[in-house]
């Protein structure tokens, strides 16, 4: 009889809190909504979800890469940064349109990316992890402080010019730019494009082959390392559009730019759920929101974002060390 | 097998050692080499320091960490805030102010830290699991335990908050008494070592605490984890002027005493590879690499793997912090940049290349390297100094593909080597003896 | 010699698995295991690939959290201690799949399982005062003296990786021991050795059980050694015990025989069949 009510007891307590803890969510909300009105609220998120479709397009390139050939690619954030100079040029010097300058950025960057997977990374392939990464940040120190030289792109903040006007619906307040529009509507057909390759066609087939087990696929006739080389150039299409959305997006641009979002990126990538493409989708829209809604309502935001940023990776870590779309492995003894 | 007589390793070590301290003595007091290059050759001793305690967590103990850098800045500010009042404004009244709440904060750390140990915290869960599970479904109870552990933890953290004030009052005052009784001299002396070492205690007893959550994950997500770490502990450094004025945040915390000399630098550096060579050549320092050769064995073993983890993690971070007090005290300035991703980097580099599990090789590797980096500067015609960047990432690739263990592997030299065993004649017992022939005089049988 | 029925009038075994499960996701690896073993037994657990007998050692210490049941090892309830508390309680075990710390030498191996008894503390480690030097020379001596039981001592000095494959299976053994057990638990001890290995091993198996007054309880698939020195034995076969008694028992089990070679096999075939 006794423990009956102990247990009532308890279970009301237990709801009570889950109770607690809606409502607190729900308070917190109505708060951030209430302190500059809902306008302001909805321009944050809707400004958070555009940044974080643009970490998207380098988190997959990260989960690609790192799904495959197990390496936190840290020169990736660069080739990122290559593809923003890559379209500066185009546009600004020789007065490409948008189109021509984002295919001109992937292309680019693919070739940069498959030369780097070449010369650094395939080599080491069969050596300790830890040489591969150490390459790795050698690479992306090298990309940072070449094209920082003053004959290549300089050390210099540069003003990026956009290839064409910015056009804002006003819809009830909330400002919508034909920049927010192109962003989530490159970044999604990439995406489409992407789940078709990997899921539909023969290559996608050999790739998720690959990143499962490489000698079994190789075994089955599959050329492993024109894969991994496909992977690091997908990857890298991915990221030089990035850049040039990015750049377009905040149009300031030097060669140390794809440092912060480049880990950002790959941090989303792991809080998706590393190897994961949804992951790192999901994973990269809840960084850009955190990032964004950190600057509009903390104070002393716009200083304090990475530490949030990273606050947000280690809670989710604590809680869910895979990610959140990332399985729990059971140890094999 | 008897061993002729050796010479104890540790003859040649000492006299190594020694020539090395006179010599760079003998040169900066002849003037044979100039200041700046004194500088450098204590920044490659401070680096040292850093690196082997980055090799105690990585090469070591196997844990892949990239946040080594946020324990120097906690070792190089926290540090920092002891000695600048101190020798600037001798004989105000708050020259041990600093001090006194860094000793106080790190007592009451402990104090919290041992309270969660008494309490036996990390066991709540399962106590709470077995009371309750046949009343309650699995996330009912995880609630009841969150709801508990934070209730506990709340009433933890504000019993040591009013402990840490009121050790800070004692504190305070002892220190005020202690610093008026030692003459002038020797009280800034005093003072220095002591912040050399809160700088250190400060780093482990942080890091102690991130590794306690993070030490958890697998190798790759600890390193993020810890990359994380380092990259918000930057933020906070670039910010701290919003809570502590004098660390003066971005701009650049100025008017630290350069206090470093090479007799610090070297002394710290000798130290710190004594208190290392002396646990890893013992049975906690095998424990600590048994986790890196096998978890699981470990394991079965009975070594208590996190335990393991989180000591070699927080023996790491007190090398870091001394190595951190040390860069504090050379310049006399102090500024976020110096402690950004980038430069986060570097002691991994070294311990990479000098060999995962080489004492010897950091040391080398560290020297290597500081003179490297410098060295590029003077070598390098006028204009080209941009170029000491590109140079260097191109020679780390070379090294990188043509000798993927680093310079020495795992070897050690001289006293730095693991000891033999005693020389004896090992006893087999007969009934072994005759079992182990068992097999052979099977074979011979047959 | 009796199989305990655990459970019965309250009278706990030395080793107690008591209903024992582990669930793998949809896979129930181990289903209601229950099983005895007395104080100075030497014991077998047998059964075709998957059968679940190495999850139960790792349930047995502490490397997986069974889904239900109960182990109790003299009169301590074993599950929910961490690895390292149950081996502080004298189980030991060793590998399938030989782990040995590969890059340290063969004596540094058997001295991190002395680490528990290492009897010096982390300050007198680091200063090299106190109790470290005496006990360091004790703890190097009775390693010594172990490998010598197994005749490895010659190659104290050897990294662990480098010796062959016979030695590697024997130093894991050693190395067991110097944790100090009152159980050892020997997965699959003799697998990948020639005849004559296996023999030699056996003699060292029956050695040590006598000689450290030790309980064993030993995974094999080489029949020659569990019928050849294990008491009493236990047959798994997906997941449950089908089978117990003593090797003449098992040998002439149908259902064992079943479970070994098929249906077809389950009748008609003498005992020398299950054996080979």
């Amino acid at each position: 009889m006794n423990k009956a009510i102990a247990r009532t007891a308890l279970r009301g307590l237990v709801w009570l809190i889950y109770a607690a803890l809606a409502a607190g969510i729900v308070w917190g909300i109505a708060y951030l909504v209430r302190i500059n009105g809902p306008v302001y609220f909805v321009q944050s998120v809707i400004d958070g979800l555009r940044l974080g479709f643009v970490y998207a397009l380098i988190a997959l390139g990260y989960t690609m890469v790192y799904g495959i050939v197990r390496l936190i690619n840290f020169a990736h954030g660069d080739v990122f940064m290559v593809g923003a100079f890559t379209s500066f040029y185009a546009i600004s010097r020789y007065g490409w349109g948008f189109v021509p300058a984002i295919l001109l950025a992937m292309i680019v960057c693919t070739l940069l990316n498959v030369i780097i997977e070449r010369i650094a990374y395939k080599p080491l392939r069969n050596a300790p992890r830890i040489a591969a990464l150490i390459t790795a940040i050698g690479v992306s120190f090298f990309l940072e402080y070449f094209t920082a030289l003053r004959w290549v792109f300089s050390a210099d903040y540069i003003t990026y010019k956009r290839p064409f006007e910015v056009v804002v619906w006003n819809l009830k307040g909330v400002l919508i730019t034909n920049i927010t529009v192109i962003i989530v509507g490159v970044t999604i057909g990439l995406l489409v494009l992407l789940q078709f390759i990997i899921n539909r066609t023969k290559i996608g087939k050999a790739m998720r082959a690959t990143s499962d087990d490489k000698p079994a696929s190789r075994l089955m006739g599959i050329n492993v390392d024109g894969i991994i080389s496909l992977t690091f150039a997908i990857g890298a299409a991915l990221a030089g559009a990035g850049g040039v959305l990015y750049a377009i997006a905040f149009p300031q641009i030097w060669t140390f730019m794809g440092i912060m979002p480049g880990l950002k990126a790959f941090v989303a990538a792991v809080l998706g759920g590393i190897g994961n493409i949804l992951g790192a989708l999901v994973g990269s829209l809840l960084m850009g929101t955190v990032d964004v809604m950190v600057v509009s309502f903390v104070p002393n935001g716009s200083r304090l974002r990475d530490l949030f940023a990273f606050l947000i990776l280690i809670i989710v870590f604590l809680v869910k060390p895979t990610g959140i779309f990332g399985e729990t492995q059971i140890e094999k003894v | 097998m008897k061993r002729r007589f050796t010479i104890p390793t540790w003859i040649p070590t000492l006299v190594f050692a020694a020539a090395i301290y006179l010599a760079v003595r003998y040169a900066t007091q002849t003037e044979t080499i100039t200041r700046y290059w004194y500088q450098v050759i204590q920044f490659a001793a401070i680096t040292a320091i850093s690196a082997l305690g980055l090799n105690l967590i990585y090469g070591f103990n196997g844990q892949f960490s990239l946040g080594h850098v946020g324990f120097y800045a906690i070792g190089a500010y926290g540090s920092a805030l002891i000695t600048k009042d101190f020798g600037r404004n001798p004989w105000s009244g708050d020259r041990v102010g600093a001090l006194s709440w860094i000793i106080a904060a790190q007592l009451g750390i402990l104090l919290v830290l041992a309270a969660f140990r008494y309490l036996r915290i990390g066991r709540l869960r399962q106590r709470v699991r077995s009371t309750l599970a046949s009343s309650l479904q699995p996330h009912e109870c995880n609630v009841i335990c969150l709801l508990l552990t934070l209730a506990i933890t709340a009433l933890i953290l504000a019993a040591g908050y009013y402990a840490t004030i009121g050790l800070h009052w004692v504190a305070y005052r002892l220190n005020t008494a202690l610093y008026a009784a030692l003459p002038q001299k020797l009280g800034v002396a005093v003072n220095f070592a002591v912040a050399i070492l809160s700088g250190g205690t400060m780093a482990a007893l942080v890091s102690y605490l991130v590794g306690l959550p993070l030490l958890r994950l697998g190798s790759d997500y600890f390193g993020i984890a810890t990359l994380g770490f380092a990259i918000m502990m930057y933020t906070a450094l670039q910010n701290s002027d919003l809570v502590i004025e004098t660390m003066k945040g971005a701009r650049g915390m100025v008017g630290i005493p350069p206090y470093t000399t090479w007799t610090w630098a070297f002394g710290a550096l000798v130290v710190c590879a004594i208190i290392m060579r002396n646990l890893i050549r013992s049975s906690q320092g095998r424990a600590i690499i048994s986790v890196r050769e096998d978890e699981i064995a470990a394991r079965a073993m009975g070594i208590n793997v996190a335990q393991q983890k989180a000591m070699a993690f927080s023996f790491g971070g007190f090398f870091a912090g001394i190595a951190g007090a040390l860069f504090a005290h050379l310049y006399g300035f102090l500024h976020p940049s110096s402690f950004n991703m980038i430069k986060g980097f570097d002691p991994l580099i070294i311990i990479v290349f000098g060999g995962l599990g080489s004492m010897t090789g950091t040391i080398v590797a560290s020297i290597g390297f500081a003179l490297l980096i410098e060295g590029l500067r003077v070598i390098l015609p006028q204009g080209f100094e941009d170029w000491r960047f590109v140079i260097y990432p191109i020679l780390l690739l070379l090294v990188m593909l043509l000798r993927q263990e680093g310079l020495l592997g795992t070897r050690e030299w001289g006293w730095l080597r693991a000891p033999l065993p005693p020389d004896r004649d090992i006893p087999v017992p007969p009934r072994a003896l005759a079992a182990q022939r068992a097999g052979g005089n099977n074979s011979e049988e047959a | 010699m009796t199989d305990l029925q655990p459970g019965a009038s309250g009278v706990t075994a030395f080793l107690d698995i008591r209903d024992l499960t582990m669930q793998f996701g949809g896979l129930r690896a181990v289903s209601e295991f229950t099983m005895a073993v007395p104080e100075h037994g030497l014991y077998g657990l047998i059964g075709p690939n998957g059968a679940g007998k190495t999850t139960v050692f790792n349930m047995v210490t502490g490397l997986y959290q069974p889904t239900s049941g109960e182990i109790h090892f003299d009169g301590h309830i074993v599950n929910g201690l961490q690895p390292h508390e149950i081996t502080h309680l004298g189980i030991a075990r060793t590998f399938q799949n030989i782990r040995l710390f590969r890059n340290l030498t063969v004596l540094d191996n058997v001295r991190i399982a002395y680490h528990q008894h290492a009897g010096y503390a982390l300050l007198e480690a680091v200063t090299r005062l106190g109790r470290f030097r005496r006990q360091e020379r004790l703890l190097t001596e009775q390693a010594q003296d172990f490998l010598a039981v197994f005749g490895l001592h010659d190659r104290q000095l050897e990294l662990a990786k480098n010796l062959p494959y016979g030695e590697q299976r024997r130093l894991e053994i050693a190395r067991a021991l110097a944790a100090q057990p009152r159980l050892l638990l020997l997965d699959e001890p003799a697998a990948g050795m020639n005849p004559n290995e296996t023999e030699t091993l056996m003699q060292l198996i029956r050695f040590v059980h006598d000689e450290f007054n030790l309980t064993i309880l030993l995974i094999e698939h080489q029949m020659r050694v569990v019928m050849g020195i294990c008491e009493w034995i236990t047959v798994m076969d997906f997941g449950q015990v089908i089978a117990r008694g003593t090797a003449d028992d098992i040998q002439s089990n149908t259902q064992v025989i079943e479970a070994y070679l098929g249906k077809q096999f389950g009748k008609g075939l003498t005992s020398d069949a299950a054996a080979s």
